[in-house]
């Protein structure tokens, strides 16, 4: 597919696209719709874009297995560490309150480090998936 | 408001299950047999969400211009849903590939009568 | 509409249509629950079901094959089981709230504090991202291990050693 001008050319011009789209969903998700999860799914279906376009190893050299399995572990390990930070802090476990002498602000804090660790950890998954089913091939 | 119009939402949900439903008993196909029920869960989707709509009210988007809004807890509960179906549907879909790998076949009858034929082998 | 396209999934044999007709089906829910007000979900709800899922479902169809076999023989069994147990939960449906009735116990108990006080409390104005992951964090917790579960479960299903294919089954 990737001898097809007008597939490469359109790809190109959209996955950046997609990836900004991707974080501003992230990032705007405190005042419209959007948050991790939906942020996480779209980076993954740009990358996964781009290795339908371009092929499987392109993709692989581009976001290496290594890099996918670390950020599939990455966000969830980043979610606890917010809720020790909460502990370790004189709260609870996920208290946002204490992570900033304005509490409110503290809450900020937490959500936007939350939200992140969802963001990695669901992207990773999706991409890894799909690594996984297009890398097997058929058998027979 | 005849009891049509006020449960239209719930049948319609009734609906959507016992078609997910059928699809996961009656079809040997376990790639159908999965689709199936990620439509079942669809369907359980709409049951949460559909109570906490309030006519007139909007998103559960708090701002000075509006004052009444839907309901957002189911939509809290449901996004969580969401996200563990598709974690299903991709773990379902490993076993699948994996079972057409040992079987052959991804057909419910042809899998166990291999299995059967396995058993009296042994 | 979305009654018409399951049919069409019920019925059909050929494999890739039918997961075309999943996502067709994932859109219109998608539109429903915008309809419903729910923009969230219904973002998520697009990207995840018609977009992802049917990424995946792809994948495994091109591993497996596409083509559904002939149904089974007592295909009334299933349609019989299947109409009692719609029959009782349209039943059971029947002593539910009817559709937006403000005073339902959906609406009384926790949600007018969430939507009474998320903007002092954590100065989030969507109130779905502020339960989310500040009122129910820990739930959302939880929801990204499954997810990280279920990366590490096809991760251990599906990988296999290199060069060894043919032999390690």
């Amino acid at each position: 597919m990737k001898r097809e001008p007008v597939l490469r050319v359109v790809g190109k011009l959209l996955i950046p696209y997609m990836l900004m789209f991707a974080l501003y969903v992230q990032f705007h998700g405190d005042y419209g719709p959007g948050g991790g999860f939906q942020a996480g799914v779209i980076t993954a279906a740009a990358i996964i874009f781009y290795a339908l376009i371009f092929g499987l190893p392109a993709a692989r050299r581009l976001v290496p297995d290594a890099v996918v399995e670390t950020m599939v572990a990455l966000g969830a390990f980043l979610y606890m560490a917010v809720g020790f930070a909460g502990l370790l802090l004189g709260g609870n476990f996920l208290d946002y309150f204490v992570l900033d002498r304005d509490p409110v602000a503290g809450q900020h804090r937490g959500i936007f480090w939350v939200e992140i660790g969802v963001l990695i950890t669901v992207s990773g998954v999706m991409l890894k998936i799909f690594y996984m089913f297009a890398g097997r091939g058929r058998e027979g | 408001m005849s009891a049509f119009a006020s449960h239209y939402t719930y049948w319609i949900t009734v609906l959507l299950m016992a078609a997910g439903l059928y699809i996961v008993i009656a079809r040997g196909n376990l790639v159908k047999k999965l689709i199936g029920l990620s439509i079942f869960q669809t369907s359980v989707y709409l049951l949460y969400i559909a109570p906490g709509k309030l006519i007139g009210g909007t998103a559960p988007i708090l701002s000075a211009a509006f004052k009444v809004y839907s309901n957002p807890l189911p939509h809290v509960l449901i996004l969580t849903a969401i996200v563990v179906g598709i974690a299903t549907l991709a773990l379902g879909l490993a076993i699948v590939v994996r079972i057409r790998e040992a079987y052959g076949s991804i057909e419910e009858d042809e899998i166990v009568a291999a299995d059967a034929g396995r058993g009296e082998r042994e | 509409m979305m009654a018409a396209t399951v049919f069409a999934i019920i019925v059909q044999r050929n494999l890739f249509s039918v997961v075309v007709l999943a996502g067709v089906y994932s859109f219109l829910m998608a539109t429903v629950l915008v309809a419903l007000d729910a923009v969230d979900v219904a973002m998520t709800e697009a990207s995840v079901g018609a977009g992802i899922s049917t990424v995946l479902l792809l994948g495994a169809l091109y591993l497996c094959g596409g083509e559904e076999a002939k149904p089974m023989q007592r295909a009334w069994l299933p349609l019989a089981v299947t109409l009692v147990i719609a029959g009782a939960l349209v039943y059971g449906t029947l002593g539910l709230p009817a559709f937006s009735d403000p005073l339902a116990p959906i609406h009384t108990h926790v949600v007018p504090r969430y939507l009474g006080q998320a903007l002092a409390e954590t100065g989030v104005p969507n109130v779905v991202t502020a339960v989310l992951a500040s009122y129910r964090g820990y739930d959302t917790l939880g929801e990204t291990v499954v997810v990280f579960t279920a990366g590490i479960g096809v991760i251990a299903l599906l990988r296999r050693a290199r060069r060894a294919s043919k032999g390690a089954e």
